[in-house]
């Protein structure tokens, strides 16, 4: 069984739909930092139950992901761990504070982009308005005031972080929302071309790596299923 | 006194506030009169026994009058000053205080499960924070729902972590920001209902002996900068700043529990 295989092995384990949702993020982080990991994914609503029933879920929910003997769920937590363990955190504390800030203002962005394929039809089109004001209005903007403020390569400390990978894959994830939504940002453009550019980033973005793509209607229908 | 003497000058030169605050050392909050979001950097600075500074804005414009001056990043608040940064986002805060003041674990596999225990006290809490801003006919159905995620969902989980920890804090053998939060948000619930802490005795003992302690004693006392829950004039307040809408809470709901 692969699961026993990848524990044995010590690749972490993801649980979680066959869909980007929240465990997107995780999946980015473990790629950027060079971690294989192996997935088992939720098809069925047995499938969730399982899990909930060994045990496996502290709050029923998941993310979960199964590293170093923990079965951590709260994709912050589960987030935490990596870029902790893997260094992608800055290099003290306050470096580390800067990275939160940047990091929870993308989440928020992201709370908005991650439940857009999931929304009745009728409120889709005013979700898809407030993501596209709330990228050119208030979060893209101040990353962009960060990069110009120092004319580093990277967000926080001259030097890769979560930060950097997460604010990425955001800006791909919009721009497929919105087209045109970086026309005005060319430092946060420079810093996907670099980040993409990195061998763990690049490989990740090609055909055939454990990126997912957008949801499409068969997914939406697979998660509504499972957990609703 | 002293500080208010040379306030008052600092105002008189038109130097402001913020700065002549921020050079006492202290951390500086700034936030509206009420608990809100800011209410877990109080509770967790109060149990660090760490003093601090509050300036708490009363109405919109005094709100925008902060958001010109430039030092909120996203343009929202909590905002704390702190060690030469205008922090923002309240985990960022949260986080930067628990590990300066060394209530983070003390290893990785710790902070692991701190993290787990606070983000899922943070979805219940959320729920909390919402629920006042309820259209008054969905007020009872969303407070059963809070009541029925509270006990059946999120106390069993705590429950057990102390049950399995088999010590009297949720990580390890000391107090750490996990139990800061567990306690504020068991009182929290406990507003909403009485007695809802029947059935979980170790959440029960938990709450006594955390209450007991020094730093957090003093703040559960009356004078202390904790404050109390929204009352209806409170509530007119937060949404003429914030310029809420009505029924806030369902619509936040889908992101407070989201299960995917």
């Amino acid at each position: 069984e692969n699961q026993a295989i990848a524990v044995m092995a010590g690749k972490p384990v993801l649980h979680y739909s066959d869909c980007r949702g929240r465990m997107e993020a995780v999946r980015w982080l473990l790629a950027a930092a060079g971690v294989e990991f192996e997935e088992k994914f939720l098809k069925t609503r047995d499938d969730l139950e399982r899990l909930r029933n060994d045990g496996s879920l502290m709050f029923q929910q998941v993310p979960m992901v199964e590293i170093d003997g923990m079965k951590l769920v709260q994709t912050r937590a589960i987030l935490n761990y990596i870029a902790t363990k893997y260094n992608l955190y800055g290099k003290d504390m306050k470096e580390r504070a800067i990275i939160d800030m940047y990091t929870e203002g993308l989440m928020d962005l992201d709370e908005m982009v991650l439940h857009q394929p999931y929304l009745p039809k009728e409120e889709k089109e005013g979700n898809l308005a407030k993501i596209k004001d709330k990228s050119r209005n208030r979060y893209f903007p101040a990353y962009e005031k960060v990069l110009k403020s120092h004319g580093q390569d990277y967000l926080v400390g001259n030097k890769l972080s979560r930060a950097d990978v997460y604010l990425v894959k955001l800006l791909y994830h919009v721009e497929e929302l919105d087209p045109s939504v970086l026309a005005n940002f060319p430092l946060l453009k420079a810093l996907r071309t670099r980040v993409s550019n990195l061998p763990t980033v690049k490989k990740f973005l090609q055909p055939g790596s454990q990126r997912k793509p957008l949801e499409d209607e068969k997914c939406v229908e697979e998660v509504m299923k499972a957990y609703i | 006194m002293t500080k208010d003497l040379s306030l008052n000058a600092l105002q008189a030169n038109g130097i402001r506030c913020q700065e002549s605050l921020s050079m006492t050392g202290k951390p500086v909050l700034h936030y509206f009169n009420g608990r809100g979001r800011m209410e877990s950097v109080r509770w967790l600075l109060a149990a660090a026994g760490v003093e601090f500074e509050e300036k708490l804005f009363e109405n919109h414009e005094e709100f925008e009058k902060l958001i010109q001056g430039g030092t909120l990043m996203y343009e929202q608040v909590p905002m704390v000053e702190i060690d030469g940064m205008n922090l923002v986002q309240t985990r960022a805060i949260l986080r930067y205080i628990a590990a300066k003041y060394g209530l983070y674990g003390r290893s990785l596999e710790e902070q692991a499960w701190i993290d787990m225990y606070v983000e899922g006290l943070r979805d219940l809490s959320d729920m909390i924070m919402f629920f006042p801003l309820s259209l008054p006919e969905e007020k009872e159905m969303n407070l059963e729902y809070i009541l029925h995620r509270a006990t059946t969902r999120f106390f069993p989980a705590y429950e057990k972590a102390l049950r399995d920890n088999k010590q009297h804090f949720l990580v390890g053998n000391r107090l750490s920001w996990a139990d800061v939060q567990l306690l504020e948000v068991i009182l929290m619930v406990e507003e909403c209902k009485a007695g809802v802490l029947s059935g979980f005795p170790l959440l029960q003992d938990f709450k006594v002996r955390t209450s007991q302690i020094p730093t957090i004693k003093r703040f559960l006392q009356p004078g202390s900068q904790r404050k109390p829950p929204l009352d209806d004039e409170s509530i007119g307040t937060v949404k003429d700043i914030f310029k809420f809408e009505q029924g806030m809470f369902l619509k936040n709901m889908s992101t407070i529990v989201a299960e995917y």
